[in-house]
């Protein structure tokens, strides 16, 4: 029972294979991993699967609706929800407002030029900053949060929509190793509560291995792997990949 | 056959005059990202210098090659007096201060000049040697338009060996892709963009100097290079030097070509290509996405809703002003329904750019839009004047979003050129159509109705709109909307990904900034009784940045202190000799003294005494 499906998904830039079929499907509740060494493709496909970046070929389906070909914002609205591997936030709101804005929208309130912004959805967004451990924060700039609460209060951001696919790009780049454990856990805990499907890509393999479900490596654009964390352990494909030389795939390379 | 060519010459010789003063202004741009308003000055400078220095040489050839390097070497010393003492202080101001700052240095220096050279045009020798005509088809070419089509491209060349085969072009090119990492070179980073900023006086300097032989010296040469000298740029691509040499041959070729078709195209026509090049190529034909933006600025802090003490002392200062007619009923009060008029047209310029992020650099547009259709309603639609007070902000409003639809497409500082262009475009207009808009001569007789043709009466009319005006405004900076811009300025990539279509919304408000600048503008016409051009001028547009800056562009209250603050200075300083000087140096003492503006300066009063306050609790 999968809620995206991505089937031979390509793209290239200029002549070089960024992307080359590849084909996953995300299961309901599920956290899965996307992995693969620097430049394997992996924010090349998240972009893709989002809207930012039009596949050359391939298709994205939401619960068998296409999402290729729409923008960011459409697939956003279709339930898709992001967070950025650099934090993107309203730096001259409030932690509260940050929240506020993204229900606005969620309500479809954003043309409203009568009420006053920040009476709109303040407990709705407090429930939300309280899932994420913020509500203690709500009333304070976000432009004074530390590094790992915008982190969190973007989980809460993109909770405000209620997705079903929630992609996370880098979580816990440039977080401290206690900071990365808390993240993922809350992440882990939110996909048990609210029955929503993440798809992450991550360089720290402690936290890949310890909390997703299933992982996929992908290398040179295409998709190597695919399996839990032992299974990808013990695969020997991943272990060249991460391990060895970069001339194992030389065969596979001249074939394409 | 002959004629045409000899007309695509001519317009050769005035693209090599408009490439060296735009080629630098865009090292200045690349190296410094300043947008140097002060490049006319410099222009108009070297102009003059040369000019006496070629009168009193007097030594054929020689002396007048001699006087023009010379004069470009004064001015290129006088660039650098400029950069060390104005410019390096703001390199991490936000755009709108440094330009704000260098249209101070041009008020400056436009009074210095006068001061030296005195208000007469002045008509400077021909070039010794080149001062007769080739027949080239048949038809004369002057000998120094050849002379001047050579030098162009010989400039280019010797630019790019400057910056391609000398250690100090490498380390400039080098500051332009990443200054910190220059900096953490070990780069003394001061002094490269002091002789960056020296070669682009340098090249603009020897553009005026150049121009001796075929134009008279005046004190317009300034502001009348500055537009096109600013739309080379911006076609060719911020900080490209070859963009600025193809760019200043499009237009000066279409130019020559245009104005045989329809004589008075040359006043729009840089702009029309401008904004049609923005809308394909939207950073110019050699520019990259990376030269649009300045540095990031400082986050402000949360909006807050106004206390009720705040609205209180709001509400009393409106009463207050409502007594005055009781005092006085003559010049106080004009000056009063001034004052109104700029809050509203501040007011409005700082929703779109302070609220909505998006800087105009020709705000006036939609001022003089509502004044010309206001008085155009009274005086040829025979409407009466309530009826005409709503057809101005109309019309803005029209006006707007049809610009607003190309703007909105574009940040930074191309968005900025983009709305001086649309400024300019009606200005041209304005000026050109005479049967329609008076041109030059304006509309006059644009009376208020008789029971509002009191100026008590018209005072609590203006009074009211502008109050109105600004309450509005304000709600709307706090409405869900309002936050949309806000969220739209601090970050459109989190706007796009919380699923909101930040261009229409950022559209939205720009028609509705154009719809009460408008307002101002009927209200401007009906005060005055008439309307001219300069409403939707150039120095209309920095007026109302000015305003914004001195009020602080961080506070939605700031454009009512910085209006008040402005128009009474003018008033006062404007009866003064010299006074543009004056004004320039106060400009320039606010810039670099109190960043903040007048609303930042009190809230860091009040801060400052809250804060003793309650350290003295504690103690």
């Amino acid at each position: 029972m999968s809620v995206l499906s991505v089937s031979n998904l390509s793209k290239s830039f200029g002549g070089v294979d960024a992307v080359r079929d590849v084909s996953f499907a995300l299961g309901a509740a599920e956290f899965l991993a996307l992995i693969g060494p620097n430049g394997a493709g992996k924010t090349t496909c998240f972009n893709m699967l989002n809207g930012y970046i039009r596949p050359d070929r391939g298709s994205v389906t939401l619960e068998g609706v296409e999402l290729v070909g729409r923008k960011p914002r459409a697939v956003w609205r279709m339930g898709v929800g992001r967070t950025f591997q650099i934090t993107q936030t309203f730096p001259s709101m409030t932690v509260r407002e940050n929240v506020q804005m993204a229900l606005i929208s969620h309500h479809r309130r954003t043309l409203n030029m009568t009420r006053r912004a920040t009476r709109l959805y303040a407990e709705e967004a407090d429930t939300l900053l309280a899932r994420v451990g913020m509500a203690e924060e709500a009333a304070r700039p976000c432009a004074e949060l530390a590094y790992g609460d915008l982190k969190r209060l973007e989980l809460a951001i993109a909770l405000a929509h209620r997705p079903k696919v929630l992609l996370m790009d880098e979580p816990t780049a440039g977080m401290a190793p206690s900071e990365r454990i808390a993240l993922m856990a809350l992440t882990g805990e939110i996909i048990k509560s609210e029955g929503v499907s993440v798809l992450f890509t991550e360089h720290d393999m402690d936290v890949v291995f310890t909390h997703a479900h299933r992982i996929l490596v992908l290398n040179r654009g295409t998709l190597i792997a695919e399996g839990t964390g032992p299974e990808i352990r013990a695969n020997p494909m991943v272990q060249e990949v991460y391990l060895g030389g970069g001339t194992v795939f030389k065969g596979e390379a001249n074939d394409a | 056959m002959g004629f045409y060519f000899a007309q695509f010459l001519t317009g050769l010789a005035n693209a090599s005059s408009l490439f060296l003063i735009a080629s630098g202004l865009s090292i200045i741009f690349g190296v410094t990202r300043i947008v140097n308003f002060a490049h006319g000055s410099l222009y108009m400078l070297g102009a003059y210098f040369a000019y006496t220095l070629i009168t009193t040489l007097d030594a054929g050839g020689f002396g007048f090659w001699t006087g023009v390097i010379l004069a470009a070497l004064i001015v290129a010393v006088i660039g650098a007096v400029i950069e060390i003492l104005v410019l390096r202080r703001i390199y991490r101001a936000p755009e709108l201060f440094q330009l704000v700052a260098t249209f101070g240095v041009l008020l400056i220096i436009q009074d210095v000049t006068l001061a030296i050279w005195g208000a007469e045009d002045l008509l400077g020798p021909r070039a010794p040697g080149l001062s007769r005509a080739v027949r080239i088809f048949g038809e004369p070419i002057p000998e120094y338009d050849i002379a001047l089509i050579i030098i162009g491209p010989v400039v280019l060349g010797l630019i790019w060996l400057l910056f391609s085969r000398t250690r100090w072009g490498v380390l400039v090119r080098a500051a332009t892709q990443d200054r910190e990492m220059v900096g953490a070179l070990g780069v003394n980073q001061r002094w490269l963009f002091t002789s960056a900023f020296m070669v682009g006086a340098f090249l603009a300097g020897l553009g005026g100097a150049l121009q001796v032989p075929r134009e008279s010296v005046s004190l317009l040469m300034d502001l009348s290079i500055i537009g096109e000298a600013f739309v080379v740029v911006v076609i060719g691509g911020m900080g490209s030097v070859t963009g600025a040499f193809v760019a200043a041959v499009i237009i000066s070729v279409l130019n020559a070509f245009g104005v045989l078709v329809f004589p008075q195209i040359s006043l729009v026509l840089p702009f029309l290509v401008m904004a049609v090049v923005l809308i394909v190529r939207p950073y110019g034909l050699f520019g990259t996405a990376a030269s649009a933006h300045g540095p990031p600025t400082v986050p402000e802090a949360p909006m807050k809703p106004m206390s009720i003490a705040g609205i209180a002392v709001v509400a009393a200062a409106v009463a207050l002003v409502a007594l005055l007619p009781r005092l006085d009923d003559g010049f106080i009060l004009v000056l009063m329904i001034d004052v109104l008029i700029a809050m509203l047209f501040a007011a409005s310029l700082h929703f779109l750019m302070g609220v909505g992020g998006m800087v105009s650099f020709g705000h006036a547009a939609y001022f003089g839009l509502g004044a010309y259709a206001a008085a155009l309603a009274v005086k040829a639609l025979g409407l009466p004047m309530l009826a005409a007070m709503a057809f101005g902000p109309l019309v803005a409003a029209l006006g707007a979003m049809i610009f607003g639809w190309f703007c909105v497409r574009l940040s930074g500082v191309y968005l900025a050129m983009l709305t001086l262009a649309a400024a300019q475009i009606l200005w041209g207009v304005t000026f050109q159509w005479q049967s329609v808009t008076g041109g030059d001569d304006g509309i006059l007789g644009v009376w208020p109705a008789r029971w509002a043709s009191s100026k008590p009466a018209f005072f609590y009319l203006a009074l009211v709109l502008s109050v109105a005006g600004l309450v509005l405004i304000r709600h709307l900076a706090h409405s869900p909307f309002g936050y949309v811009l806000r969220g739209g300025r601090d970050s459109p990539i989190r706007t796009e990904a919380i699923g909101i279509d930040l261009r229409a919304h950022q559209w939205l408000g720009f028609i509705l900034a154009g719809a009460f600048a408008g307002l101002a503008g009927v209200l401007f016409a009906f005060s005055k009784g008439s309307v001219f051009p300069d409403a939707l001028s150039i120095g209309q547009s920095i007026d109302g940045l000015i305003m914004v800056l001195l009020g602080g562009v961080q506070a939605l209250i700031g454009p009512i202190f910085g209006a008040s603050a402005f128009v009474l200075l003018e008033d006062y300083i404007s009866r003064l000799d010299y006074w543009r000087a004056i004004l320039g140096g106060v400009i320039l003492v606010i810039v670099l003294a109190a960043p903040n503006g007048i609303a930042g300066g009190l809230s860091g009063l009040w801060q400052l005494v809250r804060g003793g306050r309650k350290t003295g609790e504690r103690a």
